[in-house]
């Protein structure tokens, strides 16, 4: 087994209920490394992102995923979290009622404790958000409201990068975080997320449009299709789809 | 007979008021008026039933002399004579038709000033009618098209001799003939009704459709509908209801019980328009209806009703949703204008795992009239992710009518959602004028904004009736504008 | 011999002592009382109004009455330091049903202010006092042109306020004179201290004349867990024209306590009443609010919660009615229902036929979070006129599952997480509370709550 692997998921297997929807997914990930997993609708890409960071509506058949030799699969969604697993959700939730700064207080304090470090103080916690909102330029009237309620479209993206930068994951899933963007948007997030890359951690981009690809340049992409990855090749495989569509894969398989 | 005999007024000067205003001279054996043990040994008698049919009237009528008149609902109800009513009037026949020819043809007449015309429905439209006249079931249409599905579908004095097991099997078992006050009135004097048997795995071919009237002086109308649908059968049923204009009140009490057995739907649709009284509230029908269903595991009853008459309303069409993934919905639009009251709703049993319940309640109240919701959603111990939605408006259309909802909302199991919504507002002053400013008048542009807001109700009605629909809404509200 | 039955014959056989021991006008209205209540019986559990609770259950126990109005001792109330931290208020004491002033209250009241015992008001003002008391509470009018409406559901209990009338003889008299803005809050402390099972008979009159404002905060106690007590409460509210009067209630008693409020309150033109009434500790709870919008731009808010484990029971019931134009209302009440806890609401919005342009709202949102939790609601809406914006909105679920794996998904464990959406659920019932230190304890108190504890005056003994 590669020492050097940060993901690696085998044969996964998992769906809703009875309704399989990842029929064996194969996937390996290394530190400073990007990965595109494109595919069309309802091919099991947000499914994949769910597994992975314990969304309880999906159940897990078989296979395995462990993140830097750990049993991902055997934690609770908290502890994936703790372990570095980021999800960038495609429909960030909106939580009425419980503000941005105590949310994050919460997520990283749970974290240190995690860690076995003392929790952060007040001003120490509150200068860590002022550095990182300045990485997605996120508005400071935006911190002090629920967590991202009556935010816009953009602002809820941005938000969810702002956190990545606060938790600092080894693993981010960024899924379809394009959707539902204009470019200017679309710049600062993929710039967030540019520079949150280091070479010890890696990001999973999950995306149906080529689009975001021209901001973070994957170094893998893989096609996923009814279930399993049918295709992993270089960033020139995704202008190959832009190129022939989905049809082209579909035809195919 | 004279003051309720055909009235031909200029159709402008009696706009709004009531279209199905007629009553037929039509030969009727009707008993005379009174209920005691002896009236209902003597329906039963007239009607030839076996001896456990006039069981079960004569257990109902001693148990409605012990129960009283229900005075929660927001009604206010004149006291009922109970005795001055004719508990059974049947139109005169020699023997059943065996064919459209036999039928009466003054009867035939009447159905055709109501706009269906029992020849034409059996030729063109594919809907089988059974037309009940004061009680009893005068013809029922394409029974022989229907029969080779084994589709059952005949007057209930029929299903009692042809079909007596069924019936006995399923009669008063989901509406106990002890249930409340009206319905045990009409378990001991019903006279007739439909009935509805669809075998497993039938879809029923053609919309099966039932029309009331109530046509002699003096009498109640006291049908009972059961409808049967087996495993994997699918029926659409719709049901009609006029009557004469008269002067003094005439009493509706019907049962409605349906069954639906294990993944088999039924749609139940009505359109009620009853006749309501006068302006100063005058006359009108009296309608006490318990209709209540009970669904198997995957089976769907879905009510949708449009209840436009009657002077006072007092139905709950209902939902127990006893098999697990069951599906319960109830879709009402209630108009009431002038004097008229209505109390109505639904009631969503929830008991089986992941049942769903869907309730939309159009209220539209003018005149002085009196408009409630009244629903209740019940989530059993054993509703397992159970989920209810609820969504209640009211229109009001004048300053002196009245818009009411109460709601009543059970949870008894932690995994079960509930969500109820209501709103109250008034007619929009902003449509009103904007169609003005296109030319359109003030009773047309009502009848307009109130099909638009009831539509999510009116889109589930069958396009057989939604047509009909709209119109009874429009012209119940004629009149309502000042 | 039915619950009621036995206040009764209480009454017949000792109405002497009773009435020795109160003054004139709270003696006054008893006959009338005892009249009407010969034909009257308590509410149960199932009646129009009373989806949870059973107020004959709640009476029948054999309790005691302090007839001969016996001191209990004020040293009662000194373990109960109810303070708000960063906040000077007012503070008296209510020891069961009798009026402790403290030793600072009368030295501290602003001019124009008035906090005493209701007996004391008596005898100084009868005339004040003979003219509101009772009132309210004695005469709950129903809507002439309908005779069925539910207010009469709703206030049945009105046989619980008379009964409170028949045997009430001190409570607290509050008034704020014209003009008078009372900046400091008042505070009641109102501690059950008994060593037998004891009926507190309290009775709460608040006159807020035109132009005047004050906020009142009360708190329920009890001195002992290991003894029943049943709090019988009727408050009555009058609002004078621009005046404005938020009253805060925290119960926070012990699981042998039963609790019956009744709050009724009449407000004249462009008043503004707020009311929160939160349920942290308590056995058995009944809260009925009635509140009548009388005057032209007067609003109300209302505003309720409870946070229900073990065997608790809590019912909330509204009545607001308006009776002017331009009148405004909103009620807000939430439930978390844990443990075998049984929740209800019942509340109802009536519009009479001449408040037109009233815009009136109503939220009830509960969480169910154990299989033996049960909630009801009854929200209601009759309207009688046309210009109106009303709306009423129920639900019972759970907690969102959506919030809680992206919060788990943020690394917050999953019982923080909850607590924290819990928490939040609540936070726009306390955001109706006005002053910032008063919001930022009662958000404290309600955590402390959710996690679990039921000492919570612990927390205020420091």
């Amino acid at each position: 087994m590669d020492q050097n692997l940060l993901l690696n998921v085998c044969g996964l297997r998992a769906g809703i209920g009875d309704k399989e929807i990842l029929r064996g997914i194969d996937l390996q990930v290394r530190p400073g490394e990007v990965h595109a997993i494109m595919g069309p609708n309802g091919s099991g890409k947000s499914t994949l992102a769910g597994v992975l960071a314990g969304d309880p509506r999906f159940t897990v058949y078989g296979g395995s995923a462990t993140l830097g030799g750990v049993d991902l699969l055997a934690l609770s969604p908290e502890d994936r979290s703790h372990e570095g697993l980021f999800l960038s959700f495609q429909y960030p939730v909106e939580i009425p009622g419980v503000s941005m700064v105590n949310f994050m207080r919460a997520a990283v304090n749970a974290k240190r404790r995690y860690l076995n470090l003392e929790p952060l103080s007040a001003s120490e916690f509150l200068k860590m958000m002022r550095q990182k909102r300045a990485i997605v330029e996120l508005d400071n009237k935006l911190a002090s409201r629920s967590v991202n309620e009556g935010f816009s479209g953009g602002e809820k993206k941005r938000n969810e990068i702002f956190q990545m930068a606060v938790l600092e994951p080894r693993l981010a899933i960024l899924d379809e975080t394009d959707s539902g963007l204009d470019i200017d948007a679309l710049r600062i997030v993929a710039s967030g997320v540019n520079k949150l890359k280091t070479n010890q951690n890696a990001t999973i981009v999950i995306t149906h449009y080529q689009r975001l690809l021209d901001y973070i340049k994957p170094d893998v992409v893989h096609i996923l299709y009814k279930g399993r990855i049918v295709h992993t090749a270089g960033p020139e495989l995704a202008l190959e789809l832009e190129e022939k569509g989905y049809d082209w894969i579909k035809e195919q398989n | 007979m004279e003051n309720n005999s055909e009235k031909t007024m200029p159709g402008e000067a009696i706009a709004g008021e009531y279209k199905y205003g007629f009553s037929t001279d039509i030969d009727t054996d009707i008993i005379p008026k009174g209920l005691s043990e002896d009236v209902v040994r003597l329906i039963s008698q007239k009607k030839g039933e076996p001896e456990w049919l006039l069981d079960f009237r004569l257990r109902a009528f001693h148990a409605w002399q012990q129960m009283s008149m229900p005075r929660w609902a927001h009604l206010d109800i004149p006291p009922i004579d109970y005795q001055d009513i004719s508990y059974y009037a049947a139109p005169v026949k020699k023997e059943g038709p065996k064919s459209m020819d036999e039928v009466d043809p003054q009867l035939v007449e009447t159905f055709n000033k109501l706009g269906i015309s029992l020849e034409e429905q059996k030729k063109l439209s594919g809907v089988a009618v059974d037309a009940v006249m004061d009680s009893v079931s005068v013809k029922t249409t394409h029974r022989e098209l229907l029969a080779e599905k084994g589709v059952i579908f005949c007057s209930f004095s029929e299903a009692v001799r042809d079909y007596p097991d069924l019936v006995r099997k399923y009669l008063g078992k989901i509406v106990p003939p002890t249930d409340n006050f009206f319905a045990a009135l009409n378990s001991a004097v019903f006279s007739d009704g439909s009935f509805v048997y669809i075998p497993k795995g039938v879809r029923c071919p053609m919309e099966l459709s039932t029309y009331f009237r109530i046509n002699a002086q003096g009498t109640g109308q006291f049908e009972r509908t059961l409808i049967i649908a087996d495993e994997d059968a699918y029926v659409s049923y719709l049901e009609g209801c006029t009557a004469p204009m008269r002067d003094e009140n005439q009493l509706h009490a019907a049962i409605v019980e349906i069954f639906v057995e294990d993944r088999a739907e039924v749609k139940y649709s009505t359109v009620q328009n009853w006749y309501a009284g006068d302006k100063e509230g005058r006359g009108g029908v009296y309608n006490f209806v318990t209709k209540r269903g009970i669904c198997h595991h995957d089976a769907k009853l879905s009510w949708t009703q449009v209840e436009t008459g009657s002077a006072i309303t007092w139905k709950y069409p209902s939902c127990v949703l006893a098999g697990d993934n069951a599906v319960g919905e109830f879709y009402s639009v209630a108009v009431t204008n002038n004097r008229q009251q209505a109390d109505t709703g639904t009631k969503m049993i929830h008991l089986g795992r992941n049942t769903r319940s869907t309730i939309v309640s159009k209220g539209i109240s003018a005149g002085h009239s009196q408009n409630s919701y009244r629903g209740l959603v019940k989530m059993a111990p054993s509703a397992e992710g159970a989920h209810n939605y609820a969504q209640c408006d009211s229109l009001l259309l004048s300053d002196t009518c009245g818009a009411h909802t109460f709601p009543y909302i059970d949870v008894l199991n932690d995994t079960a959602v509930a969500e109820h919504e209501a709103t109250t507002s008034k007619i929009s002053e902003d449509q009103l004028f904007y169609c003005a400013q296109r030319g359109i008048g003030a009773e047309e542009a009502v009848g307009l904004i109130v099909n638009g807001y009831a539509k999510e109700v009116m889109n589930k009605l069958p396009m057989e009736f939604a047509v009909e629909a709209q119109k009874l809404l429009s012209i119940s509200l004629e009149g309502s504008v000042g | 011999m039915d619950a009621l039955a036995q206040y009764l014959n209480l009454y017949r056989e000792h109405s002497d002592v009773l009435m020795a021991n109160a003054p004139e006008a709270l003696n006054r209205p008893r006959p009338r009382a005892y009249e009407r209540l010969m034909s009257a019986r308590l509410p149960r559990k199932g009646d129009e109004g009373y989806p949870a609770l059973s107020v004959e259950e709640m009476f029948a126990p054999d309790y005691g009455v302090n007839l001969r109005r016996v001191p209990f001792g004020v040293e009662a109330s000194e373990p109960f330091r109810c303070g708000v931290p960063n906040v000077s208020t007012l503070m008296a004491f209510v020891v069961n049903d009798s009026f402790r002033p403290t030793a600072t209250l009368e030295r501290n009241l602003p001019d124009g202010v008035e906090v005493m015992s209701l007996a004391r008001a008596a005898e100084i003002y009868p005339d004040v006092v003979a003219k509101h008391y009772d009132a309210l509470a004695g005469a709950v009018k129903l809507i002439p042109t309908d005779p069925h409406s539910t207010a009469d559901a709703v206030m049945q209990p009105s046989a619980v306020s008379v009964l409170n009338t028949l045997l009430c003889q001190d409570g607290v008299f509050v008034r704020v004179k014209a003009g008078v803005r009372c900046d400091k809050p008042l505070q009641i402390v109102n501690i059950s201290n008994a060593s037998a099972p004891l009926l507190a008979v309290r009775r709460m009159l608040v006159i807020v004349e035109d132009g005047a404002s004050c906020s009142i905060l009360t708190c329920d106690h009890a001195a002992s867990h290991d003894v029943d007590y049943l709090n019988c409460q009727v408050t009555e509210a009058f609002l004078g024209r621009g005046a404005s009067l938020d009253i805060y209630d925290l119960e926070e008693s012990s699981a042998r306590t039963a609790r019956h409020a009744q709050l009724y309150a009449r407000q004249d033109e462009g008043s503004e009443f707020t009311v929160n009434g939160t349920t942290l500790v308590g056995g058995r709870t009944r809260n009925s609010y009635y509140v009548e919008l009388c005057g032209e731009h007067a609003r109300a808010k209302l505003a309720g919660m409870a946070i229900g484990g073990d065997e608790q029971a809590v019912e909330n019931a509204t009545c607001v009615i308006h009776r002017a134009p331009k009148t405004e209302s909103d009620q807000l009440f939430k439930n978390i229902l844990d443990d075998k806890a049984e929740g209800a609401f019942y509340g109802s919005i009536i519009v009479d036929e001449k408040a037109d342009f009233t815009k009136a709202y109503q939220i009830n949102r509960n969480i169910v979070a154990s299989p033996s939790a049960r909630m009801h609601t009854r929200p209601q809406l009759e309207i009688y006129c046309d210009e109106v914006k009303c709306s009423h909105g129920a639900t019972v679920g759970q907690i969102d599952e959506n919030a809680m794996f992206y919060m788990r998904q943020r690394g917050i464990p999953e019982r923080q997480a909850r607590m924290m959406l819990m928490q939040a659920f609540m936070a726009d019932v306390i955001d109706t509370v006005s002053i910032p230190a008063l919001k930022s304890r009662l958000a404290q108190l309600v955590e402390l709550r959710l996690s679990g504890t039921r000492e919570l005056c612990a927390a205020c003994e420091r």
